[in-house]
């Protein structure tokens, strides 16, 4: 191993080759597996799944990389090894025959053996060489050598002879795992990390609040970097499966495309379009509140667009939630029949909440959704403390948000007051929390829903009905009216008030009406009167004026008629 | 004694001519001329030359005495410098047996 050549700065630096284990995530946390053609010690105490974890290498590594393995056994026979890890999957006789794998027992009965005078471990070292040659073996499994410490008595050949082996098995450039119970204060009882420096990892198995979780870490491991963290892992049917802290950067990708919530109104309140894709969603109100519903809508809606969704119930069983969305008129059952809906249902308290983490997951690696719901996260409070609950929460939405999964949340809160640091502390996570509360007035509850917040879009900042009947789920605008926020019947009473208020005042409107229709009628008799009245006068003026007229010309004829005459006479 | 009618039957194995497997050897060989003249056979096991051997006995430490016949089997490693140990592990002596 060497670092820059900076004469060819061009030149690939040669990195400390690695062994890929093929186990699931640790690969990932060693950046690609243990030290090559060098010893690696796993320590951990009893149960803990060291055996486990060094048959699985060897396993994988015959499958998976054409490696064929020897696997030393100083604690169980062969037979018996066989039978333990055939639930798993593998079968070992038919590796064994395929000679890529060779299982040794390596029985050490102290009872049947005396010692006396000098005396070496050559017996192993033949026996491992006869071992690797016959395969060709690659990789090396010693569980648990330390077995010999119980065995024989003179502790200062073992040690010796330890040093002497793990030098030997560099030589014969194998990779190898050894296995050591851990001992008080020490990684293992008698000090193999001692002998073994390249890579120590230790398993632990914690039970809190009788819940157990398996973990990993990674003590130690030179010339590479690794993860430092415990990483919990979990043995199932596929094997072991460690699960690696998702990026702890904020770099994922964003979309701007916007789903639907299946709520017409609700997206309505979310700018008209819903949700964004990837996003993380929190639906947080008090029991009965209706939670379920919304998140049996949003698995609708998404399946109705043909996408995948998860719904992992911890509260309810699958056949449970798909009779009571019936009654809201949703069904989920073609959905599931479809494929496209998938339920993973178990009790919190099954398994401890890395073992969920892992467990979702998986799951959501397996069946690669578009969208998954957690109903209620709440109850994992049972199997965790609140922080640890956050922590597990952060490193699954970034885990969601990394493979643009939308998620929705589901969560209880205690009082009816809305509390900020509530539902697990999410509320600060999460890009879109919607809030169902009880409203109670005049002796009847009534769902009220807020959108608390909705990151990086407008929303409604109005509280909204949320009513739940046969024909759905659907938001009714509350009544604003002089005595405050109404809903529910009080909404409906307020309403029909409104309604009988509109036809007495219609009803005086028309009252008023005829009212005014007399009046106008007397008004214009009154005018016609008049007129009348000014006619007549004006005729009679008329007439005088007529009458002076004529009498003016009479007298003007006159008048000429007598000077005429006048004339005449002179 | 009673277990006088029976043949010691006695693997040694080794790992080549060390120092540790040819003083075992004669140590054994002492042993044996002393307390079971003509009632035992010895076979001397190389696992350099036969590796494939060492599986079936069980053989870890080297030099390693066993002895299969009379039951119980008991493997003695080492380079039976003891004299006394060696004696109790091939039932020759009883291991509590004052002498």
């Amino acid at each position: 191993m060497r670092i820059i050549d900076f004469n060819n700065p061009d030149k690939p630096v040669n990195l400390l080759p690695k062994t890929p284990t093929g186990i699931v995530g640790l690969d990932k946390i060693t950046d690609g597996g243990i030290p090559q053609g060098r010893p690696t010690l796993i320590c951990g105490g009893a149960g803990c799944g060291k055996t486990l974890f060094s048959i699985e290498f060897i396993v994988r590594g015959a499958i998976d990389f054409n490696e064929p393995g020897v696997f030393m056994a100083f604690e169980e026979k062969a037979e018996e090894l066989t039978v333990n890890v055939a639930s798993l999957g593998f079968d070992l006789e038919k590796l064994q025959a395929a000679k890529m794998i060779k299982l040794d027992h390596v029985y050490i009965e102290r009872s049947e053996i005396e010692e006396t005078g000098e005396y070496d471990l050559d017996g192993i070292f033949i026996r491992l060489g006869h071992a690797i040659d016959s395969i060709g073996a690659k990789r090396v499994v010693l569980d648990t050598i330390e077995n010999l410490f119980s065995g024989l008595n003179n502790e200062a050949i073992i040690r010796a002879e330890l040093r002497r082996l793990f030098q030997w098995l560099k030589e014969k450039k194998v990779t190898t795992i050894i296995t050591g119970e851990k001992g008080d204060g020490t990684f293992t009882r008698h000090g193999l990390e001692e002998y073994v420096s390249d890579c120590v990892i230790l398993l632990d198995h914690r039970v809190t609040n009788q819940i157990s979780t398996r973990l990993l870490r990674i003590v130690k491991y030179r010339g590479s970097v690794h993860g430092t963290n415990e990483y919990p892992f979990l043995i199932d049917r596929n094997g072991i499966s460690v699960l690696p802290v998702t990026s702890l950067m904020l770099d994922h990708n964003v979309s701007t495309e916007r789903v639907s919530s299946g709520i017409p109104s609700l997206d309505q309140m979310l700018g008209g379009k819903g949700f964004y894709k990837g996003s993380s969603i929190l639906v947080s109100g008090t029991a009965g509140t209706g939670k379920t519903s919304i998140a049996g809508y949003f698995a609708h809606a998404t399946c109705s667009r043909g996408e995948r969704c998860i719904y992992f119930a911890f509260e309810e069983s699958p056949r449970q939630i798909v009779r009571n969305m019936l009654s809201i008129g949703i069904d989920l059952k073609e959905h599931l029949d479809g494929g496209l809906l998938k339920f993973y249902a178990s009790r919190p308290t099954l398994n401890g909440l890395e073992m969920h983490l892992v467990a979702i997951h998986q799951t959501v690696e397996e069946f690669k959704p578009d969208t998954v719901i957690l109903d209620p996260i709440t109850n994992l409070i049972t199997v965790g403390s609140v922080s640890e609950v956050k922590t597990m929460l952060i490193r699954l939405i970034d885990f969601l948000q990394s493979q643009q999964i939308t998620v929705m949340f589901t969560a209880l809160t205690l009082n009816n007051i809305v509390n900020e640091q509530t539902d697990e502390g999410v509320s600060s996570l999460v890009d879109a929390w919607l809030l169902v509360r009880d409203i109670e007035f005049n002796g009847e509850r009534n769902r009220g829903m807020y959108v608390m917040k909705s990151r990086g879009m407008k929303h409604s900042n109005q509280v909204r009905e949320f009513v739940i009947s046969d024909e759905g789920l659907n938001l009714v605008d509350v009544y604003l009216g002089p005595e405050g926020v109404l809903t529910g019947s009080a909404r409906e009473a307020q309403r029909l008030q409104e309604v009988t208020g509109d036809v007495l005042r219609k009803h005086a409107l028309s009252m008023k009406d005829m009212e005014l229709d007399r009046k106008r009628k007397v008004l214009e008799s009154k005018i016609a009167t008049l007129k009348e009245e000014f006619d007549s006068m004006q005729d009679q003026l008329n007439k005088s004026y007529i009458e002076d007229q004529l009498r003016k010309d009479v007298i003007e004829k006159n008048r000429e008629q007598i000077t005429k005459n006048r004339h005449q006479s002179e | 004694m009673e277990l006088e009618e029976e043949i010691w039957e006695l693997r040694l194995y080794v790992a080549g001519k060390t120092t540790k497997s040819v003083t075992a050897l004669s140590n054994l060989k002492k042993y044996c001329e002393e307390y079971l003249k003509d009632k035992y056979v010895i076979e001397v096991i190389d696992l350099l030359v036969q590796p494939q051997l060492a599986e079936g006995d069980q053989i870890l430490a080297i030099p390693t005495l066993v002895k299969k016949v009379p039951e119980p089997i008991r493997k003695i490693i080492g380079d039976l410098s003891n004299e006394e140990k060696v004696l109790v592990g091939l039932n020759i002596r009883p291991a509590k047996k004052n002498e």
